[in-house]
C-alpha cells in the first residue's frame, strides 16, 4: 500500500494515532513549569505543563491545537521524557524529535515538528530562570 | 458590484488555453505532476507579457525616472507614467496623479493611516473596521488609535461570512473612518462597496477600501464606488511584486502631508525646511518600483485585452463548479455566503484534518492551495475554525484543475480514514 506518493508515510497510523488520541492531554493543577506558544504562521498552538521532582520530571501534560505532526510530536515527546533527568531534556535536539517521530520532514514543516520541544524548553528555562545555560533550542 | 449577468460573455475552452499558455510556470511539474496553482489569492502567476516588458525595460531603457534629461531617462520615465495612466483608466479613476505607488496594498493603507490619520484623527475620535480584515487594514489602524486615543469599533460577521450592517449607522455615528474590505481573502464575501462608501460618507467618515482581492477579478470603478481611499496589490493581478497602488481623492491627497520623506517628492529643499512637491510626487519619495510598474502596466494590458466582465464571469464558472462539487462529499465543510454573494475564493476544512496537512497532501499531487489564518485571525475565531484551506481561482485555473482538487482531497480523506 504505497499509492499515495509518501503521504501515506508521513500519515501513517501511529501519527494519526498520536494526533487523534493525544497521550498526556490536558493541564496540571499547579505545575513547577508552565509554558505556551503558538507558530504565529500557521496558528499551532501548545502548552507544556511540568511537574518536577527532585530534578526528574514526575509528570507533564500538554494541551493544543494544530496539524497532525505538531500535535503528534508534542505527544511523542510527553511519552518519552517522563522520568527524565532536566539534565536529559536539555540535551535533547532536533534530531531527537525527528527520530522519535520517524519520519522526514520537509522544511516547510520543521517548525510544526518543533513547537513541542520548543515550547518544552521555554517552560524549563524560564523555571531555572538560567535561560544561558540552557543549550539552544 | 452584484454577480455579473449571465449574458456576460465567459471565456471559453479556446480562450482559456491561450491564456494558459502564456503563463510559463503552468509548465512545471512538481513532484512529478502537473502544477495545479489554486493560490491566486495570496500572489498571481505572470503571464510572458509582464516578464517580457519587465526584462525589455531592463535590458532597453533602464534609468531613473523624472531626472535624467537624457533620452533613456525620458523613455522609463514615460514607461513609469503610462501604466500609471493605464491603473488609472483600469479602476475608473478620474485622474492619474490621483493613483500613488506603493509597494503593496498594506503600504497603501499605512500611508492613509499615517499622512491622513496622524492629521484627522484625534483623541475620542471613533475608527470603524470590519470583523473581516485582512490584518493589514486592521493593525495600522489599532495602532493609529493607539497614538491618537481614537477608539476602535466594529462591524460583526454573520454565521454566513457576511457583514452584519444592522448597527451600521450607529457604528459610524461620529466616526472619522470607515475600513472595509470590497472582497473577503478568507471567504470570497463580496460587500457592496458603493453602498458602504456612501454610508461612511452620509456619517462624514472617509472611506478607506482594501480592494486587493476585487480589482484583479470583477470590473471596478472607484468613481461609481464613491469611497475616499482604494489599496490594492499588482501581484494579485499578474503584475510583479513590490509594486501596488493607493487611489485616494484629489482633495484629499492634496491635502495630506507627506509620508516618507526624501528626494522626488520635494519643492524646494532648505538646510531649515522644505515644500512639498504636488500628488503624486509628493507620495513617491525616492526611486520607485520602475521595472515592477512597467510590468504592472503589461498586466493591465493583458487584464483588458481580455476583459474583467469576462473574466469575473469565468471565475463565478469555476467557483460554482468548485461549490457544486465540493459539496458532493462528506465532511468537507465550506465557509462563507452562496454563489450568490461570493466570488472564486473558497475556504474549507475536511473532517478533523488540519488545514496544513490537507495542504501538504494536496501538495504532493502537484495543488498549490493557501493553509491557515490567511491573515485573519479575528475572523477565524469568529468562525470558531483553528485554520482553514483555501482555493482560489482565476482565469488561467480550469474545471479540470477542480477535478484536481476535488481527488487530492479524496485522497486526503482515505490517508486520514476519513469516510
Amino acid at each position: 500500500m504505497n499509492d499515495f506518493s509518501g503521504m501515506d508515510a508521513l500519515y501513517r497510523d501511529f501519527i494519526l494515532d498520536h494526533y487523534r488520541n493525544p497521550r498526556n492531554a490536558g493541564t496540571l493543577e499547579q505545575p513547577d513549569a508552565s509554558f505556551e506558544d503558538l507558530n504565529p504562521l500557521c496558528g499551532d498552538k501548545i502548552r507544556m505543563d511540568v511537574k518536577i521532582r527532585d530534578g526528574v520530571v514526575e509528570d507533564i501534560k500538554f494541551k493544543g491545537r494544530g496539524c497532525a505532526i505538531s500535535q503528534a510530536s508534542a505527544s511523542l515527546l510527553t511519552e518519552s521524557i517522563k522520568g527524565k533527568k532536566i539534565s536529559e531534556i536539555d540535551a535533547i535536539g532536533k534530531d531527537d524529535v525527528l527520530e522519535n517521530l520517524g519520519i522526514s520532514i520537509s522544511a516547510a514543516r520543521l517548525k510544526c515538528a518543533l513547537l513541542g520541544l520548543k515550547v518544552l524548553k521555554q517552560a524549563l528555562a524560564l523555571k531555572y530562570e538560567t535561560a544561558d545555560e540552557q543549550p539552544a533550542s | 458590484m452584484a454577480l455579473a449577468p449571465s449574458s456576460t460573455p465567459t471565456l471559453t475552452q479556446t480562450d482559456v488555453a491561450r491564456i494558459r499558455s502564456e503563463f510559463p510556470i503552468l509548465k512545471e511539474r512538481p513532484h512529478g505532476k502537473p502544477l495545479v496553482f489554486l493560490d491566486s489569492a495570496a500572489s498571481s502567476q505572470k503571464p510572458i507579457q509582464v516578464i517580457d516588458a519587465m526584462d525589455d525595460y531592463y535590458r532597453r531603457y533602464h534609468a531613473n525616472i523624472h531626472r535624467g534629461v537624457y533620452h533613456i531617462s525620458e523613455l522609463a520615465t514615460e514607461a513609469y507614467e503610462d501604466a500609471r495612466r493605464k491603473i488609472a483608466r483600469f479602476i475608473g479613476a478620474t485622474a492619474p496623479e490621483e493613483c500613488i505607488y506603493v509597494r503593496n496594498a498594506t503600504e497603501g493603507i499605512n500611508l492613509v493611516a499615517y499622512a491622513w490619520g496622524r492629521t484627522n484623527v484625534h483623541r475620542g475620535d471613533a475608527i470603524v473596521v470590519t470583523e473581516m480584515e485582512h490584518h493589514s487594514n486592521l493593525v495600522p489602524w489599532q495602532i493609529l488609535a493607539q497614538q491618537t486615543g481614537a477608539s476602535l469599533r466594529f462591524v460583526r460577521v454573520t454565521d454566513d461570512g457576511r457583514l452584519d450592517l444592522r448597527d451600521l449607522d450607529r457604528l459610524l455615528d461620529g466616526a472619522k473612518l470607515f475600513a472595509f474590505t470590497a472582497v473577503s481573502n478568507t471567504l470570497g464575501t463580496v460587500n457592496d462597496v458603493a453602498l458602504l462608501s456612501a454610508r461612511a460618507r452620509a456619517a462624514g467618515a472617509v472611506s478607506v477600501v482594501d480592494a486587493c482581492q476585487a480589482v484583479p477579478r470583477m470590473p471596478v470603478d472607484v468613481d461609481a464606488w464613491g469611497s475616499d481611499f482604494v489599496a490594492f496589490s499588482a501581484h494579485k493581478m499578474l503584475g510583479p511584486t513590490g509594486v501596488g497602488i493607493i487611489w485616494g481623492r484629489r482633495e484629499l491627497l492634496e491635502a495630506m502631508p507627506p509620508f516618507l520623506a526624501g528626494g522626488g517628492m520635494i519643492g524646494v529643499v532648505r538646510l531649515e525646511s522644505s515644500t512639498y512637491a504636488n500628488i503624486p510626487a509628493r507620495f513617491e519619495a525616492g526611486t520607485p518600483a520602475i521595472a515592477e510598474a512597467v510590468g504592472f502596466g503589461a498586466a493591465i494590458d493583458y487584464l483588458t485585452a481580455i476583459g474583467m466582465d469576462r473574466i469575473h464571469r469565468y471565475e463565478l464558472e469555476l467557483a460554482g463548479y468548485a461549490l457544486k462539487r465540493l459539496g458532493e462529499l462528506s465532511n468537507v465543510r465550506v465557509y462563507g455566503p452562496d454563489i450568490d454573494h461570493r466570488t472564486g475564493v473558497i475556504s474549507l476544512t475536511v473532517g478533523d484534518i488540519h488545514a496544513h496537512d490537507l495542504a501538504t497532501i494536496l501538495d504532493s499531487e502537484g495543488i498549490c492551495v493557501r493553509a491557515g489564518h490567511h491573515c485573519n485571525q479575528p475572523l477565524m475565531e469568529r468562525l470558531d475554525v483553528p485554520a482553514t484551506a483555501r482555493a482560489s481561482f482565476y482565469l488561467y485555473n480550469t474545471p479540470a484543475e477542480v477535478d484536481a482538487l476535488i481527488a487530492g482531497i479524496e485522497k486526503a480523506k482515505a490517508i486520514f480514514k476519513i469516510a
